[in-house]
């Protein structure tokens, strides 16, 4: 009886907090977006060869970010029956549009005008129980080209 | 030193290639902030805890590089990679790998 109210508990501790930090990111990652789309993330591999006064610098953001109890245990029982888990695309798509933000804002502190050859990297770190994945890690990195002054 | 992920520079010969240089950084994680992570784990959201070990630890991964490359004498490290990966349960190494160059 114990471990029911435990879990009842801990279900609504993660959906009320969850989905509170879940809408407030979503929020804070559009208003970010929208300031920061003078600077293109592009993922092509070469800069163009016109424009001959360039400076390049690497730039990278990162973050790591853990889905919620309640999340988890409607990903478990979506393993039984397999199909879309909604619940961890949202976590991916919040982590991989988080780090390059963190990258483009690193890039705007170098008064770059573009972000060249984006490359994102995922990894999960930490396993939560019964091997369910815990939280993700994104990296994103690029090369910031600056027109030289 | 310049250190860029692209292959080549808009303005900038490549005189010599030095060849691969490499640097990695395995860090296990901390008690402290492993709590704090098991309670984020109930509520979601950020792990600042982690982010700030896994960029740290990237830091000191591509420092190890560019000291390599300065090793061979190089003046800049071209098409750089990241790569991350669990070497057991609670440690991560992190790696960064890139072509060594001498540019004109």
């Amino acid at each position: 009886m114990i471990d029911l109210i435990i879990l009842v508990t801990l279900l609504a501790l993660g959906y009320g907090f969850g989905s509170y930090a879940e809408s407030r990111h979503y929020k804070s990652i559009i208003a970010r977006e929208n300031r920061l789309r003078h600077i293109p993330a592009v993922t092509s591999r070469f800069p163009p060869m016109n424009n001959n006064s360039r400076e390049a610098e690497l730039v990278s953001g990162s973050v790591v970010i853990s889905v919620d109890y309640f999340k988890r245990f409607i990903a478990a029982l979506r393993n039984l029956v397999g199909g879309r888990v909604t619940s961890y695309e949202s976590l991916v798509d919040r982590a991989r549009r988080e780090a390059i933000l963190r990258m483009k804002a690193q890039a705007e502190q170098l008064n770059a005008d573009i972000v060249f050859n984006v490359k994102l990297e995922t990894s999960s770190i930490h396993k939560g129980r019964g091997n369910s994945i815990g939280s993700v890690e994104v990296l994103a990195y690029g090369t910031a080209l600056k027109t030289q002054q | 030193m310049l250190v860029t992920n692209i292959e080549i520079l808009p303005d900038k010969q490549i005189v010599e290639h030095l060849g691969l240089v490499q640097g990695s950084s395995v860090r296990a994680k901390h008690v402290g902030r492993d709590i704090m992570a098991g309670l984020k784990n109930i509520f979601g959201g950020e792990l600042k805890g982690y982010t700030e070990l896994l960029q740290e630890s990237r830091a000191e991964a591509m420092e190890r590089m560019i000291e390599q490359a300065e090793a061979v004498g190089a003046n800049a490290v071209l098409n750089v990679r990241f790569s991350t990966s669990s070497v057991a349960a609670g440690a991560a190494e992190l790696f960064a790998y890139g072509t060594a160059v001498v540019l004109e």
